[in-house]
């Protein structure tokens, strides 16, 4: 009997605090974040979606030499050189097939003119398979480039790895 | 001797208008009153969709931030618009049937449930004179109409022909039977203090501020109080004696089968009925309308209705559902001897005359 009262009595107090809890959580702020409008910011070392760097007059960093393709686990990437008209090679063809990638960032550390580098950016859904085959147009970063908010970033990375502008 | 009933009256100036813009278009005169009962209807119809379409919202919102989470945030300020878009996304969406069904019987239950939802609000105090009849037994007439929702429950369950929606009928019949006793005695504790089952007198008696409302007669006014919204929450099958249609044990319960319009027929149902037991309390306990002068006595009654749904909510993302055994204990062995108990003290003391 005294057990069942006890029991009872701690029923009754205690129910009352659960709700005081739910209602101290009411007042909490939320932990998700309002994704679409509001981005986690990404780690500097983050590997998106790839850039093809240029140098400051424009040309592309590019040699086509391949040794991305060959570094490459998935075997995504695809390259065809061709020669300007001073004589310098560049890819004439630079594909990614981002359904292939796997972001392990080898190609970024076998180039060996800092061209390739991966970004920050990670929302590549499409309703199209021919789409996610990035070609080399859509992964040149702009000439003169616009002031985007990775260009820090890459810079930063670019340090991480021990190269600058001016070391070129 | 008039036609109209005393509350239509008391509407004076809205329906006078509307008297006279009726019949200065040419309608003959016995076409008036139905007419005006109509629009009645009609707005209470109206205004009670918003509300249950705002309670999903609120619902979803209130949830999401106790979880520490958003909610829907898409559709205009804090997604206030969401379940708009839901309602129209059902509204095209597939009715489908199954082939097993029983058709007549899995055609009438939501529609049952739907109207029956409805039907409390012609005795519903919305504010000072602002009730549709007032009928003499209206909380009695409250009591009566609202028990159809089981009957369309247990039609809902055995007319989709499905063993999970067949439980969740079953379960819910049984549960809201055995909890519709304490809510009815406790209802009765206030009755015994007002001497009259309208619901006007229920509010005029408790005229004034907060200590004439009758959760405040110690002792029988917070008992009462609380064991009604206990088994409020179990008439109307929320968490934490949601059973019937405990998603984890029986997908949805009685309305698995259902889809489309149909389906959210019994969606909004279940939130009129929420806010309707809501109102109920908020009539009986909290002395309804009654306020400071200087509020509108409409917005009183929201206020105080809107609290309680909110303790409704809190209720529902706090405490763990109750197993089937424990939720009929619970009603038989704890709650009704409790109610009972606190009627029969409460009747006492009202004879005696020890109590105002």
């Amino acid at each position: 009997m005294k057990d069942v009262l006890k029991a009872l009595g701690n029923s009754i107090l205690k129910t009352p605090l659960g709700l005081l809890i739910t209602i101290k959580h009411l007042f909490k702020k939320p932990v998700t974040l309002d994704y679409p409008r509001k981005k986690k910011p990404m780690a500097p070392r983050y590997r998106g979606r790839h850039y093809l760097e240029r140098y400051n007059d424009g040309t592309e960093r590019c040699v086509c030499c391949g040794l991305c393709a060959a570094s490459c686990p998935a075997d995504a990437i695809y390259m065809e050189p061709e020669e300007t008209e001073h004589g310098e090679r560049r890819a004439k063809v630079y594909e990614i097939n981002l359904l292939r990638c796997i972001f392990c960032g080898f190609c970024e550390e076998a180039c060996p003119e800092e061209a390739i580098f991966l970004g920050q950016e990670y929302e590549f859904s499409d309703d199209n398979r021919d789409s996610f085959i990035w070609t080399k147009e859509q992964m040149l970063v702009p000439h003169p480039r616009k002031d985007n908010p990775f260009k820090k970033i890459i810079r930063r990375v670019r340090k991480v790895y021990g190269v600058t502008d001016k070391n070129r | 001797m008039s036609f109209w009933p005393i509350a239509v009256l008391e509407l004076y100036p809205v329906f006078s208008w509307l008297h006279d813009l009726l019949a200065s278009i040419g309608l003959p005169s016995a076409w008036l009153q139905p007419l005006i009962y109509l629009l009645l209807g009609a707005m209470i119809f109206g205004i009670l969709s918003l509300i249950a379409l705002f309670l999903v919202w609120w619902e979803r919102k209130i949830a999401a931030h106790i979880q520490q989470r958003f909610g829907p945030m898409r559709h205009g300020w804090h997604g206030w618009y969401q379940t708009i878009m839901d309602a129209v996304k059902l509204l095209q969406k597939e009715d489908i049937r199954v082939v097993t069904r029983d058709k007549v019987v899995f055609f009438w239950a939501p529609v049952i449930c739907f109207v029956a939802a409805f039907l409390a609000y012609v005795v519903m105090p919305w504010g000072d004179g602002l009730i549709v009849a007032d009928l003499n037994i209206g909380i009695l007439y409250i009591l009566a109409v609202t028990t159809f929702t089981v009957i369309s429950l247990l039609m809902a369950g055995w007319g989709s022909n499905n063993k999970y929606a067949l439980l969740g009928g079953m379960r819910s019949a049984a549960q809201v039977v055995s909890y519709e006793v304490p809510m009815v005695v406790s209802i009765l504790t206030v009755i015994i203090f007002v001497g009259s089952l309208s619901m006007v007198d229920i509010v005029k008696s408790q005229s004034g501020l907060l200590f004439n409302w009758y959760i405040f007669r110690f002792p029988f006014g917070p008992i009462a109080f609380i064991t009604y919204l206990i088994a409020a929450t179990a008439e109307v099958n929320r968490t934490p004696f949601d059973i019937p249609e405990a998603e984890q044990e029986l997908v949805s319960g009685y309305n698995v089968e259902y889809s489309g319009m149909k389906f959210a027929m019994f969606f909004l149902a279940e939130f009129v009925n929420m806010f309707t037991v809501s109102a109920i309390a908020a009539t009986l306990f909290l002395g309804g309308w009654n306020g400071w002068e200087f509020i509108p006595s409409w917005i009183w009654f929201l206020f105080k209705t809107l609290l309680i749904v909110l303790l409704l909510m809190l209720f529902r993302w706090t405490y763990p559902r109750l197993r089937v055994d424990q939720l009929m204990e619970f009603a038989w062995k704890f709650l009704i001897p409790v109610t009972f108990a606190n009627l029969i003290v409460a009747g006492i003391f009202k004879y005696l005359g020890w109590y105002w």
